[in-house]
């Protein structure tokens, strides 16, 4: 995903002199390609993310269109107040992008578990929060949030993710999109986002064809007609992310659906499944995959309650 | 341009004054600390058209000290950005006057009042600045209290490394922050030591003295570094019984505080 990341937003650079990217000390064997292409629109502010979110909400004001590039939590939880006070209040074209979502860094420990920043940011006005689930979605994404004014935050996975698209999808804001849906009308569908997508299509294919699976590469916010006729249309469904319970994607999902049936346009709620992380701390060094496994994100359990 | 100056320094002190005191506002102390730095800028060094406070050309300035707000609303005021009557709104119900500053109110470039901020964001608008090799200067004012916020070190150490000699910061040194001196809660001091190791250009100034405060944050005469002017200042300067005065930093004057303030700043002009 990291790379695709940065192919597309050089692809974006050479043609919006706007683009302007930060990094806080960190994307080695990622950044080079842009710094050496666009020297006089990057730059190395040191492991100081505060400022950095700062540094760019200035630049932002003159002008420019700023990502900022870190990973794990340090971009968001580290410099919050920053992103909400300076960039979010001011409308500031400032694209904060994460790599390393979830427990991509798993054995780095606690330290590098990126697991609750979509619902911190979620709650923060303007904010546009995402996920893709795939690096033909970070594509889409990374031209989207170029070309969009305002706040945006990109969660990517790492390396190595599997394409399940096989062209960058058309997105507009908000927008959800099919990654399998089933000629003859299932009754059950996973809504996951980021790189959990990859892992649903993964299981699905092997395990339950019959469920539909829609990557949410937007969290905040997600379209509300789109949402409505998902929710018409299947009597179950499961949400999947890589993040804390409380806040996260699953209560985006809820919360709007739930506004959609006190509103009178949906007449009834599926049944909803939220995986998710259990709200805890895991201490114990593993892979990505065994974290997932240990902390419950798994389709099994629900799938098998489905029959 | 000193008679000029200290004459609008004495109209922004009895604006803030008529504010605080009608809308039972804090922050008085920090506000007539800041008041000639603000009106030495106003009053004639900042490049800056009232009537286009957007315009691409101007200089910026990026005022920290929000909860100063008082000071920097009465400067603006008094310098033509808007009407004085808009004041009379302030802390009103829906009125962009709110009691730390609010970037809704034309000339202001950034709203403050959680500390930290304003530095980090100048140095970005001065590196754009830089890299686009503009020709406008970019100003930050903060209070002493505020460097004890870690972010304003992260972009103290940033500035000079770029090299950024189209910044000047000012230091609102007036000794007394929030809940006690600086010297007891925090101690900045050598604050103008610490500049210097960090590669600032550093000159201290009577924060009070208008042809030295003209002389220090002048845009002539820089050399490959951000200035630092730590301007040496009294709380509550104006005033005699606010002066020096932590008690000032949340007080109202009342009535009677009211009017023996004013005919001391009415008196001190005649002086």
């Amino acid at each position: 995903m990291r790379n695709s990341f940065i192919t597309t937003l050089m692809a974006q650079a050479a043609r919006d002199e706007r683009i302007f990217l930060l990094c806080g000390d960190l994307g080695y064997s990622v950044l080079e390609p842009f710094a050496e292409a666009y020297p006089e629109r990057f730059l190395n502010v040191g492991i100081a993310e505060q400022n950095m979110v700062g540094l760019a909400t200035g630049l932002s004001m003159e002008g420019y269109t700023v990502f900022c590039y870190s990973i794990g939590n340090f971009p968001t939880l580290r410099a919050m107040e920053q992103i909400r006070y300076d960039v979010a209040y001011h409308e500031a074209n400032v694209k904060i992008i994460a790599v390393g979502g979830g427990y991509a860094y798993g054995p780095l420990s606690t330290s590098h578990h990126t697991t609750e920043e979509l619902g911190m940011l979620r709650t923060i006005p303007g904010m546009v929060v995402t996920a893709p689930g795939d690096p033909a979605e970070v594509d889409a994404m990374t031209a989207f949030i170029a070309q969009h004014r305002g706040p945006c935050y990109m969660r990517l996975n790492k390396a190595g993710e599997a394409r399940l698209h096989a062209q960058p999808p058309a997105l507009k804001l908000g927008d959800i999109v099919p990654v399998r849906v089933a000629a003859g009308g299932a009754s059950a569908a996973v809504f996951a986002t980021g790189d959990m997508v990859g892992y649903a299509a993964r299981y699905l294919a092997q395990h339950a064809p019959h469920i539909d699976l829609y990557s949410f590469p937007f969290v905040n916010p997600i379209d509300r007609a789109q949402l409505a006729a998902l929710a018409a249309r299947y009597r179950h469904v499961a949400t999947l992310e890589e993040h804390q319970a409380n806040g996260g994607f699953g209560s985006a999902v809820l919360e709007r659906l739930h506004d959609l049936l006190s509103d009178g346009e949906l007449a009834a709620l599926p049944a909803i499944r939220r995986i998710a992380i259990p709200n805890a701390f895991i201490s114990s060094a593993g892979s990505q995959d065994f974290l997932r496994e240990k902390m419950g994100l798994q389709l099994n359990g629900w799938h098998a309650s489905l029959s | 341009m000193t008679d000029s100056t200290t004459d609008l320094a004495r109209r922004i002190r009895l604006q803030c004054l008529h504010m605080c005191h009608t809308k039972r506002a804090s922050h008085l102390g920090g506000a007539f600390s800041v008041a000639d730095v603000l009106a030495v800028l106003y009053g004639g060094l900042l490049t800056a058209d009232p009537k286009q406070p957007r315009a691409p050309q101007r200089d910026r300035v990026f005022y920290s000290k929000g909860h100063a707000c008082t000071a920097l609303y009465a400067t603006l005021a008094e310098t033509g950005y808007y009407d004085q009557s808009e004041l009379d709104t302030f802390t009103d119900n829906g009125s962009y006057f709110t009691s730390h500053v609010n970037h809704k109110v034309p000339g202001v470039e950034l709203s403050t009042g959680s500390l930290g901020h304003a530095l980090s964001v100048a140095a970005g608008v001065a590196l754009a600045g830089k890299r686009r090799q503009a020709a406008w200067h970019t100003y930050a004012i903060v209070s002493d209290g505020e460097l004890d916020e870690g972010s304003n070190w992260e972009a103290i150490l940033f500035a000079p490394h770029h090299r950024l000699d189209n910044l000047t910061l000012v230091v609102d040194y007036n000794k007394i922050q929030s809940f006690g001196s600086t010297a007891e809660v925090l101690n900045l001091d050598p604050l103008a030591d610490k500049f210097k190791a960090f590669n600032w250009e550093t000159i201290e100034v009577d924060g009070h003295d208008h042809a030295a405060l003209a002389a220090a944050l002048s845009k002539q005469g820089r050399s490959g570094k951000p200035r630092v002017v730590i301007a040496h200042t009294v709380k509550g300067k104006g005033v005699s019984f606010m002066e020096h005065q932590l008690a000032w930093h949340y007080k109202s004057p009342d009535a009677a505080q009211f009017a023996a303030a004013r005919a001391e700043l009415l008196q001190e002009d005649q002086a």
